[in-house]
């Protein structure tokens, strides 16, 4: 891990539902680009985030095909942060609760994600500059 | 490194998860050697009232009988040296008699939060 400053958050929605989520993300992704290195903790319904089925689909209401609707998904935006983090060669690991991930059968993530528990949280946070959480309200 | 964890989202999940997934997690923490401490506020503050129960609940007959005890969880965490601060206006508002709470929980005003709050390393809040 690099000597830049480290932010650990912990997320806890479920993918679509909580715009809160996008913000978060957002703010990862802010923190990765300016070197911070970022460990995320998925914990409950935010194990599903990096679920790798996800799948993007048309939108009759607005007339659109696949293509045309282009729906984002949350697995792209994790794996791009995977990504160019490393091309950057930021640290950012991303964590899901094991537990929450057998309880919701959401074992197949994308490339890069670890299964862990909440002592793994708190290693992370312990070595951490600072940490947030973005709890289901 | 004194950690605290805010719970405002009273009984949340608790039937499916069995418990409070933030007390579960926060004894999951301390296990693995955090020294962690719980502040109880808005419908949380129910947690520590003694004699609350669960029955089983049956959804498309499926009975679950392994009821969620979050007072139990409470108990627990206070009775293994973590402290666990009550709000008392969070108390008051919802009509929850003091003398009904775990002898071992704190009450507090919300007015002395930031010094508590002050006293603690991380602060989550939940």
């Amino acid at each position: 891990m690099s000597k830049s400053k480290t932010f650990t958050v912990v997320l806890m929605d479920a993918p679509f539902e909580s715009s809160r989520t996008t913000t978060a993300l957002r703010v990862v992704d802010a923190a990765l680009k300016r070197g911070i290195n970022v460990n995320v903790f998925a914990y409950e319904g935010a194990v599903l985030l990096p679920f790798k089925h996800q799948q993007p689909h048309a939108n009759a209401v607005h007339g659109h095909d696949v293509e045309q609707e282009d729906h984002p998904l949350p697995r792209e935006w994790v794996a791009g942060m995977i990504a160019s983090a490393k091309d950057a060669g930021t640290a950012f690991e991303w964590i899901n609760c094991g537990l929450c991930v057998d309880e919701r059968g959401a074992g197949e993530c994308i490339d890069g994600v670890r299964r862990g528990t909440p002592a793994d949280l708190w290693k992370m946070a312990t070595a951490s500059d600072n940490s947030l959480v973005v709890a289901t309200a | 490194m004194k950690h605290l964890n805010i719970v405002s989202s009273g009984y949340r999940a608790t039937l499916e998860e069995q418990d409070d997934t933030i007390v579960w997690i926060s004894h999951a923490m301390r296990n693995a050697g955090a020294e962690i401490d719980l502040l109880l506020q808005d419908a949380a503050v129910n947690y520590p009232v003694q004699g609350q129960s669960v029955d089983p609940v049956t959804i498309g007959g499926r009975a679950q009988r392994s009821a969620p005890d979050v007072h139990g969880q409470i108990r627990s965490f206070v009775g293994n040296g973590s402290a666990v601060y009550v709000v008392g206006e969070d108390l008051d508002e919802r009509g929850i008699d003091r003398r009904k709470l775990l002898q071992e929980v704190k009450i507090v005003a919300r007015k002395d939060l930031p010094k508590i709050l002050s006293g603690y390393d991380r602060v989550w809040h939940w």
